[in-house]
């Protein structure tokens, strides 16, 4: 082949494999853009400090708001201690055998089970058995559950990340192995784990399917937050509002501020975890 | 502090570190017991032969009919067309951001795939309600565009971030020395690109289209707010469909406590659980191959 036809076919493989990055990025722009160009008229103080009314046809998405924080503070107070325990003992402790082999492998596997089978099982579990009841907590748990491979798996990471002599050091000045643990390597690991954690909560609070069943309620009037009753939540609001509302047409500008809501809280969550993640390379070298 | 106390309290915290281990373990015992459990309670009731194949799924009707054969198609339909879309868009993508992008454009690149990643399947299912279903019907000329084509565009869009960043690494991880032998014989880059280094990592893509396959077989708000929702076997892309998430999602909320309507929808998790799991091992089974071979 002549040397030119050779470069014509260069510029045009190259534009091939352009365009289809052009298009994902183009797929993220009409997303942002939607959300951002018609939620942001919606967006205001009073929006998001006054509780909806009207049927939702009037007012802000304080009562969700609130819900969704509450809900994403049970996930936290549930998963973090309960994923890093575990992490600890698969990196610290665990010898490579078939139980941890087998454990390892039910990390892996409990990060692959659909969203919805956890909604199901948290319906069997907390809300049937242990008789929660449909209630921020039964929905708080189950959305832990949810999130507890991924804080295991990237706390695990971050531990491997501490080298061996840190932890031999500790040992050899006399430290137990608890000790060594506690105030030597976690304080080590302390922003790889904070970074994981902050991007399994931004995953937790967009969830909506394991809430469907476990206490998301359509419209709550008055005080919310009670731990077993049941709460409005933004992604299952957005849902509601765009899906099963009676007016749908009437509530729209509501629902894109909704979204736009939820898209800024998980934004600015996954942020925090690229800001700590930064913080840390930088200390790192 | 006495060195008995420090003593105990680390034996203490042993044990406590260990008991989590065991409690993930617990935990996958028990979704997979209450899915089997409940499962078993509808197979006494339908046989399980029925229920796979049968052709019709109305389980509110008059003689309740619970054939699951409709929802396993539209996954499957909705599935497929989401991976038409998806596989070259990611691959292609990953290979631009691996090979052709420089550190730069990188910098800007992964962070928007990360930002796609994060953006909550609700939204991008409402996003198909409003964009993309007026869209669809206007281009088809239908009365609404909540279809198996809607669905197929959502889920692509959703699954494209795990395609991308798996196959990334996998090409990545290619040796160097491999791209310079071909150099070396004077293969262009994009030569180098097809015939060496794409098959080079070749068990990676593998894997990363499994995860996405898994990922898209699994999500439930996208299928659920965009698909329009019946329960009938599809003929096109322009047909509504029903998947099996949407119809958990959907029933579980309606259906009275143990009848046999609620013990359907177990069975059909259990049927949603074992799909994902064959995705997700055939992905892990080539993203160890893949390791295997290219082990530094």
């Amino acid at each position: 082949m002549q040397y030119k036809t050779n470069r014509l076919s260069s510029v045009i493989e190259w534009g091939t494999l352009l365009s289809t990055t052009l298009i994902v990025c183009f797929f993220l722009f009409v997303i942002i853009w939607e959300i951002v160009s018609k939620g942001v008229s919606s967006l205001s103080l009073e929006f998001v400090s006054k509780v909806p009314s009207a049927g939702m046809t009037k007012g802000g998405i304080l009562t969700p708001i609130i819900g969704t924080v509450l809900l994403t503070l049970i996930t936290a107070l549930f998963a973090i201690p309960f994923g890093v325990c575990c992490a600890i003992y698969l990196n610290e402790y665990a010898e490579n055998n078939w139980l941890t082999r087998t454990i390892r492998a039910s990390i892996r596997n409990l990060s692959g089970v659909p969203s919805i089978i956890y909604g199901l099982f948290g319906l069997a579990l907390f809300v049937q058995a242990l008789q929660f009841g449909t209630s921020l907590i039964a929905a708080g748990l189950t959305l832990g559950l949810l999130s507890l491979p991924y804080i295991i798996t990237t706390t695990e990471e971050a531990l491997k990340r501490i080298p061996n002599s840190t932890r031999e050091a500790a040992l050899a000045v006399g430290a137990t192995k608890f000790e060594t643990i506690k105030d030597v390597v976690l304080p080590s690991a302390m922003s790889g784990i904070l970074t994981g954690v902050v991007l399994t909560l931004s995953r937790a609070a967009g969830e909506t399917a394991p809430i469907l069943f476990t206490g998301a309620a359509f419209y709550i009037n008055g005080t919310t937050g009670y731990l077993n009753q049941e709460f409005m939540a933004l992604p299952y609001h957005l849902y509601m509002l765009s899906t099963q509302h009676q007016s749908i047409d009437q509530v729209r500008p509501i629902a894109y501020g909704t979204a736009l809501v939820l898209v800024i809280v998980v934004f600015l969550l996954n942020l925090t975890a690229f800001y700590i993640r930064y913080k840390y390379r930088k200390n790192e070298n | 502090m006495r060195y008995k106390t420090r003593i105990s309290i680390d034996i203490l915290f042993k044990g406590v570190f260990k008991t989590t281990g065991f409690l993930v373990l617990a935990l996958l015992g028990g979704i997979f017991a209450m899915l089997v459990y409940n499962s078993i309670s509808f197979f006494l009731d339908i046989k399980p032969l029925d229920f796979i194949t049968g052709m019709e799924w109305a389980p509110t009707a008059k003689t309740p009919k619970y054939g699951m054969l409709p929802l396993i198609i539209s996954t499957t339909f909705v599935t497929f067309g989401a991976m038409i879309i998806a596989i070259p868009l990611g691959i292609g993508t990953a290979a631009f951001i691996s090979e052709y992008a420089g550190s730069r454009l990188k910098n800007i690149l992964k962070p928007a795939i990360e930002m796609l990643a994060a953006i909550p399947s609700v939204v991008i299912g409402f996003l198909g309600i409003v964009v993309l279903s007026p869209g669809i019907a206007n281009i088809a000329d239908l009365p609404n565009g909540l279809n198996a084509l809607n669905g197929a565009i959502l889920l692509a869009i959703m699954a494209l971030p795990t395609i991308i960043t798996v196959a990334e690494d996998a090409i990545h991880a290619v040796p160097n020395a491999y791209k310079e032998a071909s150099y070396g014989v004077g293969a262009t880059k994009w030569q180098t690109l097809r015939k060496v280094i794409i098959p080079a990592a070749a068990p990676g893509i593998i894997a990363a289209v499994m995860l996405g396959v898994g990922r898209a077989i699994g999500e439930t708000m996208t299928v659920l707010m965009a698909t329009g929702n019946a329960a009938l076997i599809p003929t096109g892309m322009f047909d509504s469909v029903k998947t099996m998430t949407a119809t958990i999602a959907i029933e579980m909320g309606e259906v009275p406590y143990q009848t046999t309507h609620y013990y359907a929808l177990y069975a059909i998790a259990t049927v949603l659980f074992f799909m994902t799991l064959f995705a997700n091992l055939v992905g892990e089974f080539f993203i160890n191959r893949f390791r295997k071979y290219h082990a530094v």
